[in-house]
C-alpha cells in the first residue's frame, strides 16, 4: 500500500491490524498524534485525511491506501509556524498539551470546511476533542484569532 | 480575567531594586518554554520514548475485586513466541510492597487480591500485541472473596479485615470549643461524592533502560520524582542511585500520578531481559491503574443562632480509600481540618475516617479531601440559610473567615483571607442575560446538540459556594524543594539555567521557574533543564505548592547567585554590594546606572548555587485535631448560574463568576488557564462525572461512558483574581490550581437545586436526581458514635 | 487476521460468499473500537470504504436510495430536506470526525440499539436492500434488527442500501444524554408525520434490546388526529392525547438498568421526549399548512 503523509508519499508492508495512528507513530516515527483513550472519545489522535478530520484510532492503515494525511508535523511551513500553532502558543490555548496536536488538527478541518465561525460554532466543531486541562475557553480563543489570520485578504 | 490588587498584608520580599523589567519575568504572561513544541507535536511524552531494542510489557491483573490466590502458572505465558519474561512476586527483589504514606501494596499481588484490576503478573515481549496475549495466558486459581464494597461495613468490628491493621486507614477526630453548646436553629443532611477520575489525556506511560551494570534509568510521567525513587529502589532493592528518573513529557496528572504505576514494573521487566521496555495502559487499563478520588459519605449537623451566627458544626465523615492506603491519610486530615468550610465555627466535633474497602484504591486528586468536604458543608450553608429564612449569601458574610481567624484545629489564619470579598464579588458580579426568547439555539440549552428541549420546562437557578485549601504539605511533613542555578555567559551573553525535579504535568511550572530566575538575575535568558534525580527533590506537583515551593528554591538560589556576582562585581568597582544590584544584563549602581555588562563581568566564570527552600514549619494534629498542621490556605468563590430542563433532569451552565486570592499572580494568563481548567473539573464532578463501582467493578471504564465537560459543556468563566499577598511565601504567592475545583461543583449544585426545588444531595446528580425521579440523597442520620 | 480489499461490490459479494466469517469494514468507528478492547478478534475483515456504488444516493419515485457507505456527513449535508429526521439525528451522531468516517450501513450493521441513526429510519418507514452474490433483498427495517449487535442478514449477505420514503411531513429526533455534546444515547426517540398516509411513525433508541417502534402509540394518536380530523383541521393535538401518546411509548420500550441510565429514567424521559417531538412536528405541520 501507498500513502502521502505530509506531502511524501510512503509505501509500505503493513499488518492488516496495525491503526493509522500506530503507523504514523511507529512507522513513520510522527509521534506528535497521540493516543489518549481507544473509543473514538478523546480526539488526541486526529488528523486530515483527504483533507477532512478523522480519529487515527479508528482507522486502519491499510484503510488509507492512497490517502493524502496530514499531521501536526505537516503544518509548519519550512520551519515557520502555522498561524494555529501560533495561536495555541501565544493565547495560552495548551497546558499539559497532549490534547493539542488532535485539536489543532480538528480546529484546521472546521476551518477549512469554510462554515461560519462563531465561538459557538468553534464550540460545536470542537465537540469531539476533549481537554482535561484548560476548560476550552483559550482554545476556542486560538482558533478564533487563527481563522481570522487565515481568512483576513492579507493571508490570501 | 480582571486582576484587583489590594495593598498586601505584608509586603512581598523586595524586587531586585529597581531597573527596567526584563521580558518575560515575575507578573508577565511569559509564554510557556515547552509550548512551541507542543504545538508542533514535537514535545516528546513519555508514551513517545522508544528505543530501537526495547520490549513492550504488559500487566496480569485481577478480575475479582476480592480473592486469595490458590496458583499463578505462567508456563503456557513463557511459551509465547516473542515472550521474554513472565515475572510476578517471586521475582520481586526487594521490599514486596509499596505506597506512598505506608508501603502496604504489593508490587505484584502473592496470596490475595484486595481489588479488581490488582497487578499479579507481568509479561515482556517483542510486541505488544505478544505481550497482551501472554498475559491471558497465566493461568491464576483464585478462591474467590466475598467483596467488602461499602465503607461502613468496613468500619464494623465484625467485617473481615482487609489488612493486618484492620479497616481504619486514618481516624481524625477533632473537639474544638464547647462540647454540647446549644443552637436556636439545627440543619442536618447526609451528602455523599461519587467517585471522580482525573481522567487525564495521557494515559500511564514509560520507558525503562538497563545500564548494563544492575542499575536503571526510567523515563516517565509521574508527579514526584524522588518518592518514585525512594520506592523504586526499596523494591529492586537497589541504592537510590542505581535508579536514575528523568521526567517524560505528562499528558496530564491531576493527582493521578502521584502513586506508582508502570514504575517498579517497567524496571523489574528492564533489569531481568537486560533490554529497554516500554510500558503504556490503555485507556480502559488506565482506569484500573491509578487511583481515584474518594467516595465520601458527609454527615452533617449546623447550629446557628435565629440571627445566623454559627454556633457549631458536628460532622461525621467517611471516606472509602479503597483497597490501599495510597495518599488516605492526607485526604483524611484535610476533609476532617477543612470540614467546617471557610467560616468562624466556635464550636466543632468531628469524626473524619478513611477505611479500607476492595473497592479501586482512591488517592489524590486536585482538591483532595477539601472537595468533598465543600459540597458537603456549603450545601450546609444553604440548608441552613433556608431553614433561617435567610439570603445564603448573607449567611455566608455573617460567618465568613477573615485574618485571624481561628479554624478548629485551633490555628489562626495568619494570612489574608478575604472570604467575605470573594463572595461579594461573585454576588455582585453582572448576570447573564436570561435566555433568549424566540426561536431557541438548542446549543444554548439544556441537552444541547441531542435536541431534547426547544425551551420546554427550562427554568434558570443561580447557587453560590466559597470554599478554601490548604497549600503545600501539612502536619509537620519536612516540605521542601530544591533548586540549581548556573549563570554564565558562554557567547558573550548571559545565560541562566535552571535546574529541578519538579514536575511539569502542564500546570505550568517550568514557565514560573523561568521568569523567576529572569526577574531574579536580570537575564532575559533563562534556560531549564530536564528533570531528574540527580539534583535533590523537588517534592511533588501538588497541593497547589510548586509556584510557592519549586519557586521559592529558585528564586533563593538566585538569590545566592546574585549575592556572589554583585560582590565580586563590587570588589571590581571598588564598591559595596549593597549599592550595585542587576537588571537586563548588566551591572547597576545605585548612584551611577550601568556600570559593568554582566557577561563581561562573568567572562568564563560560572556562578552556581543550589539552595533548598523550606515553608514554616507545620505541626501534627493532637488526640483532639489541635495543631498549626497547614502552611498555609488559599480561597476563592464561585456564583454559578444554571438552566435547567426540570422535566427531563438535564442542566447546561450558563455562566460561573468566580473570585480567587492568588497572593500575587506569577503569570496571569496561566493563573486564568488554571482557573478554567479547574472549574471544568469541578463541573464535571457536579454533574456526569463518576467511576461507577458496583461489587467492586468497575463499570465504565472509558471515555465512552466516563464522560468529562467537552466544549459545549463549558460556560464562559468571568475570574476576578486578587493579590493580596501571603506574608509566609515568596513574593507573596499562593497556589492557584486547587481552589477551582473545590467551590465551583457546590456552586453548580446549589444553582441545580433553586431552578429544581429538590435537595439533591449526591453528586453527581444525574438527570434522574435532578428530574426527581429518584432520591438518591443518602437518609439523613444523626452522626454516630465511632465504633 | 486477514483483510479483503474488494474494488467493485460485485467483488465484495464475492468475497462475502467465500469468506461468509470476514467482517464488513466500513468507517469502522465501532468495528475499530471492539478491536482496540479485544473484544473482537475477527479472523478476516471486508474492507468496504473503497466501493463507489455504496457511496453515493439517488433519489427514485419518492424515495431515497441510500448507498450503505454514505457519511453521516453526507447525509447532514445532503439529505436534510428529504429526510429531515435522519438529518437531525445525524447531526447527533459522535463528533465531525465520526461523521466524516462513520457510515449509514455501518450503524445499521453495528445494530447497537443506541445507534443514532435507527429510529428516525423506522419512523420513516425505512427498508434495507441487502445483497448476496446469488441474489438482493429488502427487509423492512423493523424485522432487521434481531437482538443487540444481531441482524437479519444471511451468510454471505451484505448491506447495500438503505431504502427510505421522502419525508411528507415534519419529522424529529430527540435523545437523551448526560452531556451536551458527543454522548451516547441514554434513550431517543424519532417521530415523522406522515399526512398523506394519515399516519404517524416513531422510532425508539436504546430502550430496548433493539430499536423499536411503538406501534400502538403510533395507532392511538394517529386515531386521535383521524377522530378529530386534526390533519386537515390543523388544530392543536388536546394536551391529554399527547400525554398519553407519550404513556403508550414509554410502555412500547424495555429498558434496562446500565451506566447510562435506570429504567424509570428511560421510560419518564421517553414519554417526556414523544411528547415534545409530537408537538414540535404538529407545530410546524399546522404552521405550513
Amino acid at each position: 500500500m501507498s500513502l502521502e503523509v505530509n506531502g511524501v508519499e510512503h509505501s509500505a508492508e503493513v499488518e492488516p491490524r496495525q491503526l493509522l495512528v500506530y503507523f504514523l507513530r511507529e512507522n513513520l516515527a510522527l509521534t506528535g498524534t497521540n493516543v489518549g483513550c481507544d473509543t473514538t472519545s478523546c480526539g488526541a489522535c486526529t488528523v486530515l485525511m483527504d483533507g477532512r478530520s478523522v480519529k487515527s484510532c479508528t482507522v486502519l492503515t491499510v484503510q488509507a491506501d492512497g490517502a493524502e494525511v496530514q499531521t501536526i508535523e505537516g503544518l509548519a511551513d519550512d520551519g515557520k509556524m502555522h498561524p494555529l500553532q501560533d495561536a495555541f502558543h501565544t493565547e495560552h490555548g495548551l497546558q499539559c498539551g497532549y490534547c493539542t496536536p488532535g485539536m489543532i488538527m480538528a480546529a484546521l478541518g472546521l476551518i477549512q470546511e469554510g462554515g461560519d465561525l462563531t465561538e459557538k460554532d468553534i464550540r460545536l466543531g470542537l465537540e469531539g476533542n476533549l481537554c482535561r486541562c484548560t476548560g476550552y475557553h483559550n482554545i476556542v480563543k486560538a482558533i478564533q484569532s487563527a481563522a481570522d489570520e487565515m481568512r483576513s485578504p492579507a493571508s490570501a | 480575567m480582571s486582576r484587583a490588587s489590594t495593598a498586601p498584608v505584608a509586603p512581598p520580599v523586595a524586587p531586585p531594586k529597581e531597573g527596567v523589567p526584563v521580558q518575560g519575568g515575575v507578573g508577565t504572561s511569559a509564554l510557556r518554554p515547552d509550548g512551541v513544541p507542543k504545538v508542533k507535536g514535537e514535545f516528546a511524552y513519555s508514551s513517545d520514548m522508544w528505543d530501537e531494542h526495547m520490549l513492550w510489557g504488559a500487566t496480569v491483573r485481577s478480575p475479582h475485586p476480592h480473592a486469595c490466590i490458590v496458583s499463578i502458572d505462567i508456563t503456557d505465558a513463557l511459551k509465547h513466541p516473542g515472550v521474554h519474561a513472565v515475572l510476578t512476586h517471586e521475582d520481586v527483589a526487594g521490599r514486596k510492597t509499596f505506597g506512598l504514606e505506608r508501603p502496604d501494596q504489593p508490587v505484584l499481588a502473592s496470596e490475595r487480591v484486595r481489588y479488581r484490576g490488582e497487578p499479579i503478573a507481568l509479561v515482556a515481549a517483542a510486541h505488544p500485541e505478544t505481550a497482551r496475549r501472554a498475559a491471558e495466558a497465566v493461568h491464576i486459581d483464585y478462591e474467590v472473596l466475598q467483596p467488602v464494597t461499602d465503607p461502613e461495613v468496613a468500619l464494623d468490628a465484625a467485617t473481615v479485615a482487609l489488612h493486618p491493621s484492620g479497616n481504619v486507614v486514618r481516624h481524625i477526630h477533632i473537639a474544638h470549643g464547647e462540647p454540647d453548646p446549644e443552637a436556636d436553629v439545627v440543619a442536618e443532611a447526609t451528602y455523599e461524592v461519587g467517585m471522580q477520575d482525573q481522567a487525564f489525556l495521557g494515559p500511564e506511560s514509560g520507558l525503562a533502560v538497563p545500564d548494563g551494570s544492575g542499575g536503571v534509568d526510567l523515563y516517565v510521567s509521574t508527579q514526584w520524582l524522588h518518592v518514585d525513587r525512594e520506592q523504586l529502589a526499596a523494591s529492586l532493592a537497589l541504592a537510590p542511585e542505581e535508579v536514575r528518573i528523568t521526567l517524560a513529557g505528562v499528558g496530564g496528572a491531576f493527582g493521578a500520578r502521584e502513586d506508582l504505576s508502570i514504575q517498579i514494573h517497567s524496571c523489574m521487566l528492564a533489569l531481568t531481559t537486560n533490554r529497554p521496555v516500554k510500558m503504556m495502559y490503555s485507556r480502559e487499563e488506565s482506569f484500573y491503574g491509578h487511583v481515584h478520588r474518594h467516595p465520601a459519605r458527609l454527615n452533617y449537623i449546623h447550629g446557628a443562632t435565629t440571627s445566623g451566627e454559627l454556633v457549631f458544626v458536628k460532622a461525621r465523615l467517611v471516606f472509602d480509600g479503597g483497597a490501599y492506603a495510597s495518599s488516605s491519610t492526607a485526604v483524611c486530615a484535610n476533609a476532617a481540618t477543612l470540614c467546617c468550610g471557610p467560616y468562624e465555627v466556635p464550636n466543632a466535633l468531628i469524626d473524619c475516617y478513611a477505611v479500607y474497602t476492595n473497592n479501586p484504591p482512591c488517592g489524590a486528586m486536585r482538591g483532595f479531601g477539601a472537595v468533598q468536604a465543600c459540597f458537603a458543608y456549603e450545601s450546609q450553608m444553604d440548608l441552613l440559610a433556608a431553614k433561617l429564612a435567610m439570603d445564603p449569601v448573607e449567611l455566608r458574610l455573617r460567618n465568613a473567615a477573615s485574618t485571624g481567624t481561628v479554624t478548629p484545629t485551633g490555628q489562626k489564619i495568619e494570612g489574608p483571607a478575604p472570604v467575605a470579598e470573594l463572595l461579594t464579588r461573585v454576588r455582585d458580579a453582572p448576570l447573564p442575560p436570561p435566555g433568549s426568547p424566540g426561536t431557541p439555539d438548542i446549543r444554548e440549552l439544556p441537552g444541547g446538540v441531542s435536541n431534547a428541549t426547544h425551551g420546554e420546562a427550562v427554568r434558570r437557578g443561580i447557587g453560590h459556594a466559597a470554599g478554601y485549601k490548604n497549600i503545600c504539605y501539612s502536619e509537620g511533613f519536612d516540605d521542601y524543594a530544591t533548586a540549581r542555578v548556573r549563570l554564565s555567559a558562554p557567547a558573550g551573553e548571559p545565560v541562566v539555567e535552571v535546574h529541578t525535579a519538579a514536575a511539569e504535568v502542564g500546570q505550568g511550572v517550568a514557565t514560573i521557574q523561568l521568569q523567576i530566575a529572569r526577574t531574579e538575575l536580570g537575564v532575559e535568558a533563562a534556560v531549564l533543564r530536564p528533570a531528574d534525580t540527580s539534583i535533590g527533590s523537588s517534592g511533588s506537583s501538588s497541593a497547589s505548592r510548586q509556584t510557592w515551593m519549586t519557586g521559592g528554591a529558585v528564586k533563593t538560589a538566585c538569590e545566592a547567585v546574585r549575592e556572589r556576582v554583585l560582590s565580586t562585581a563590587a570588589e571590581v568597582l571598588g564598591a559595596e554590594p549593597g549599592e550595585l544590584y542587576l537588571s537586563n544584563g548588566l551591572v547597576m549602581s545605585l548612584e551611577l546606572g550601568a556600570v559593568y555588562s554582566l557577561a563581561e563581568l562573568l567572562g568564563d566564570t560560572v556562578v552556581e548555587a543550589t539552595r533548598e527552600y523550606r515553608h514554616a514549619p507545620t505541626s501534627p494534629l493532637d488526640a483532639n485535631g489541635q495543631g498549626n498542621a497547614h502552611a498555609g490556605f488559599a480561597f476563592a468563590a464561585h456564583r454559578a448560574v444554571v438552566d435547567v430542563d426540570v422535566e427531563l433532569g438535564l442542566v447546561k451552565v450558563v455562566d460561573i463568576a468566580t473570585a480567587q486570592d492568588v497572593g500575587m499572580a506569577l503569570n496571569p494568563q496561566a493563573v486564568e488557564g488554571q482557573i478554567e481548567g479547574g472549574i471544568a473539573q469541578g463541573i464535571g464532578l457536579a454533574l456526569m462525572e463518576e467511576v461507577q463501582v458496583i461489587d467492586g467493578v468497575i463499570r465504565n471504564p472509558s471515555f465512552t461512558d466516563y464522560l468529562i465537560p467537552t466544549s459545549l459543556d463549558m460556560p464562559p468563566v468571568h475570574a476576578d483574581v486578587l493579590e493580596l499577598g501571603d506574608p509566609g511565601s515568596p513574593y507573596g504567592v499562593k497556589g492557584v490550581g486547587e481552589p477551582p475545583v473545590i467551590s465551583s461543583t457546590p456552586a453548580v449544585v446549589a444553582a441545580v437545586r433553586a431552578a429544581t426545588g429538590r435537595a439533591l444531595r449526591r453528586i453527581p446528580m444525574r438527570p434522574d436526581d435532578v428530574a426527581g425521579l429518584t432520591d438518591r440523597s443518602p437518609a439523613g442520620e444523626a452522626p454516630r458514635e465511632p465504633r | 487476521m486477514d483483510i479483503y480489499r474488494p474494488a467493485s461490490w460485485s467483488e465484495a459479494l464475492e468475497v462475502k460468499r467465500g469468506a461468509p466469517e470476514s467482517v464488513p469494514l466500513a468507517g469502522g468507528t465501532d468495528l475499530m473500537v471492539d478491536l482496540n478492547f479485544g473484544r473482537a478478534r475477527p479472523q478476516a475483515l471486508l474492507d468496504l470504504t473503497r466501493l463507489a456504488e455504496l457511496a453515493g444516493w439517488d433519489r427514485d419515485n419518492g424515495r431515497v436510495r441510500i448507498g450503505a457507505g454514505v457519511t453521516f456527513t453526507t447525509l447532514i449535508a445532503e439529505l436534510a430536506p428529504e429526510l429531515p429526521g435522519l438529518a437531525i439525528a445525524s447531526r447527533t451522531v459522535g463528533s465531525p470526525q465520526i461523521r466524516n468516517r462513520a457510515t449509514l450501513g455501518g450503524n445499521l450493521g453495528t445494530a447497537s440499539p443506541a445507534g443514532d441513526a435507527l429510529p428516525p429510519l423506522l419512523a420513516a418507514g425505512a427498508e434495507v436492500e441487502v445483497a448476496s452474490a446469488a441474489r438482493s433483498r429488502r427487509i423492512p427495517l423493523e424485522d432487521f434488527f434481531i437482538a443487540p449487535k444481531v441482524t437479519a442478514l444471511e451468510g454471505g449477505e451484505l448491506i447495500a442500501a438503505i431504502v427510505v420514503p421522502v419525508a411528507d411531513g415534519p419529522q424529529q429526533y430527540s435523545k437523551i444524554g448526560t452531556r451536551n455534546a458527543m454522548v451516547i444515547a441514554t434513550v431517543s426517540f424519532a417521530l415523522a408525520l406522515h399526512p398523506g398516509r394519515r399516519r404517524v411513525g416513531t422510532g425508539i433508541g436504546s430502550a430496548a434490546p433493539r430499536p423499536l417502534r411503538a406501534t400502538e402509540a403510533e395507532d392511538f394518536i394517529g386515531g386521535v388526529l383521524a377522530e378529530h380530523d386534526l390533519w386537515s383541521s390543523g388544530a392543536p393535538i388536546p394536551e391529554p392525547a399527547s400525554a398519553r401518546f407519550g404513556e403508550l411509548v414509554a410502555a412500547a420500550a424495555q429498558p434496562i438498568d446500565d451506566v447510562r441510565g435506570t429504567v424509570a429514567y428511560r421510560r419518564h424521559a421517553l414519554a417526556v421526549l414523544a411528547r415534545r417531538t409530537l408537538a414540535w412536528a404538529w407545530s410546524d405541520y399546522r404552521s405550513a399548512a
